[in-house]
């Protein structure tokens, strides 16, 4: 996992709330077989506008984006992240995220930060009225420096532990592989499980014969 | 255990493998559900830190997303390639996996419990944000990304902070055209597309005690559009009726020793939920969506809502633009909505009941020539029986197209997909700008609506026919 210990960056204001991941990227962008690659993807249906706010030249370079309410909500892929990442995001402030967003978010060292409905307004306010404007995030500290404000923020504590760490995650739980070998031998045994080959009929079909 | 709990933190609490003050607990996975589109990347990460999928028995991989649903073949390069990944890996892993063509295969919401893998009790993952759906069954069952897909198939758990609980109490009885579509979309229209945010919903009050368990997936499968983490209904004698028999249900005594758990599986009576919902469901009638998320809805028998009306600035500049992108004008009654394209399917109303409630609607009627209706089973399985009551025969003889299974036009991932601005009566879970094509509009709807409006070729509840 990325290391994530503060991030100072200019601001982007998105100016929209419930913005779910079929917007940040569409389906279409999600066959791809690789976790990098997806910056041309980011909001790609509102890129065609060309007074869509990351069409700016004077944005280029943000990489912390500023959002409404409810970000990243619906569906799970993690592309959405990726690709915000791609961009060159760090950060993502808004008032609230959809819970799967917010889990891979910090699992790609993308910091989705939680603030009040009013200094998210202000925020974004700030970063409409001057491009240049900074906001700095500390993961450490917990909080949200900008416009003269400190404000503090949630975070999961073994995200943060994870990220300040950089460490990994998955490495960290096979820590526990014994407890989780322990309560394998606790589990109903008509718990059901599969043998490969159980369940399927016959053969696939073989691509490349049109029917 | 001490003192009443709810069935969500009974559940909770049987899968804890680590707990410690102040961190989230291990919880153990009963059920790792997999497609093509999702775990990709997560067998590369496997790979990259030589790493063994720990339970590949409690694993099922299936191919939906990419398929296409009018031939075998994937003609785009990019799918067949994904789908052809998930062979590689689930051959490597040795994981169980149904692939498209193969008399079981189909959307993995729908071929997953009529297999008989989701069971009361169970807590069970998916890359995929339906994974909701399998709640139906007193499961803990919530959708994951990528990087938890990765951490499921090394280690068979998750480090999760137990959510809140939030009950549902629908009181009364609705009338008998009001479908388990309809009371998603109205719940989801009175708490908001994120009124849920961070709870566990548990579905309660006597219409659910009156719902099958089809019908019950259909309101799990949604309880995401409402920014829940999952739903569930507590398993009763119904739960127990659809799954015995079913292929890898347990057997004999096994049975027996499973169904007196099962029994167990229900909220105590003095439990607290961390919140509670009441909505009375007598007068309800059915429901379709306006706008670009689910909680935008009204009932049928409504108008497109005026943006000016509602006094908050972030939902009044979030309706206006709903409407532009949807082409509607404040006040158009529902029912003068012209409809291109009739899409019957999905995880969330793919099911045979489904197709039944659609097929007792459109018998005898036609589908009007200026529209397109496709009828998608949610798998083989489901088509396989739709065809042994002859309901292929009403939809085809009506002018419907019959296809195979899949996701299908529910997100424009394969072939079936809108085109230009088309307008579009959908049974799927989503009105997202730009799901299910470019610019294509969606109304969500149940299979009754869908298929009256197929008829007429404008928003329509079988009663207007």
């Amino acid at each position: 996992m990325q290391v994530f210990t503060t991030h100072t960056g200019r601001a982007a204001p998105l100016g929209r709330s419930d913005v779910d991941t079929d917007q940040i990227i569409p389906a279409e962008f999600c066959k791809r077989l690789t976790k990098t690659g997806y910056a041309d993807t980011l909001f790609a249906n509102w890129r065609e506008d060309p007074e869509f706010v990351l069409n700016d030249p004077a944005r280029a370079g943000a990489s912390v984006l500023v959002a409404g309410h409810n970000f990243g909500t619906g569906s799970s892929r993690e592309h959405a992240v990726w690709a915000l990442r791609d961009w060159g995001f760090r950060a993502v402030i808004a008032t609230s995220f959809g819970d799967i967003f917010l889990r891979n978010a910090f699992k790609n060292g993308l910091l989705a930060v939680a603030l009040s409905p009013d200094v998210v307004e202000r925020l974004a306010g700030c970063a409409e009225r001057d491009p240049a404007f900074e906001i700095e995030i500390d993961l450490d500290r917990r909080d949200v420096r900008a416009d003269g404000g400190t404000w503090t923020f949630e975070v999961d504590r073994r995200a943060r532990w994870l990220l300040l760490n950089g460490l990994d995650d998955i490495g960290v739980t096979l820590g526990s592989a014994q407890a989780i070998g322990e309560y394998e031998g606790r589990r109903h045994s008509w718990l059901p499980a599969l043998r490969r080959g159980e369940l399927a009929t016959g053969r696939p079909a073989e691509h490349g014969v049109a029917r | 255990m001490v003192g009443p709990v709810t069935l969500v933190e009974k559940i909770w609490d049987q899968h804890v493998v680590h707990r410690a003050p102040g961190e989230p607990d291990l919880l153990y996975i009963d059920l790792h559900l997999i497609h093509e589109a999702s775990s990709p990347q997560a067998f590369d990460g496997l790979r990259l830190a030589e790493r063994a999928v720990r339970r590949p028995d409690l694993t099922l991989a299936v191919e939906d997303h990419n398929v296409p649903t009018d031939s075998l073949f994937i003609r785009d390069t990019m799918g067949r390639a994904q789908v052809q990944q998930l062979r590689d890996n689930c051959s490597r892993y040795g994981i169980e996996h149904l692939p498209h063509g193969d008399a079981r295969q189909g959307i993995v919401h729908v071929v997953a419990p009529e297999l008989g893998l989701v069971q009361p009790g169970m807590t069970v993952v998916c890359g995929d944000s339906h994974t909701s759906t399998h709640g139906a069954f007193g499961a803990l069952a919530f959708g994951v990304g990528t990087s938890d897909v990765e951490h499921v198939l090394a280690t068979q758990t998750l480090a999760l902070v137990r959510p809140r609980t939030m009950a549902v109490n629908f009181v009364g009885l609705p009338p008998v055209d009001v479908t388990p579509k309809d009371l998603i979309l109205a719940l989801i229209a009175s708490l908001g597309a994120n009124g849920a945010h961070g709870y566990v919903l548990e579905y309660r009050g006597p219409v659910v005690d009156a719902m099958s368990v089809e019908g019950r997936m259909t309101m799990c499968n949604m309880s995401i559009e409402a920014g829940a983490r999952a739903g569930l209904v507590a398993p009763d004698e119904r739960t127990f009726e659809y799954l015995r028999g079913r292929r890898v249900a347990p057997q004999d005594a096994a049975w027996d020793e499973a169904l007196a758990f099962w029994r167990t599986l229900r909220t105590d009576e003095g439990a607290v939920f961390d919140h509670e919902v009441t909505l009375d469901v007598s007068d309800l009638t059915p429901f379709v969506t306006w706008g670009t998320n689910p909680g935008q809805a009204v009932p049928l028998g409504d108008s497109v809502p005026d943006p000016a009306t509602l006094s908050e600035p972030t939902q009044r500049a979030a309706a206006e633009r709903a409407l532009e992108y949807m082409g509607l004008a404040p006040a158009t009654p529902m029912r003068q909505l012209e409809i291109d394209t009739v899409f019957l399917g999905s995880c969330t109303n793919g099911r045979i009941e489904d197709l039944r409630a659609a097929a007792e609607v459109i018998k005898g009627r036609q589908v009007l020539p200026r529209v397109r209706m496709l009828v998608v089973p949610g798998s083989m399985d489901v088509r396989r029986e739709a065809e042994e009551e002859g309901l292929h025969i009403i939809f085809q003889q009506a002018g419907a197209e019959w296809r195979l299974s899949g996701c299908s036009m529910c997100m424009g991932m394969n072939s079936d997909r809108l085109q230009g601005s088309e307008r579009v009566a959908s049974t799927s879970n989503r009105n997202y700008e730009g799901r299910q094509g470019t610019r294509a509009r969606t109304h969500l709807v149940s299979p009754a609506v869908a298929a009256a409006t197929a008829v007429t070729g404008r928003l329509a509840a079988p009663s207007d026919l």
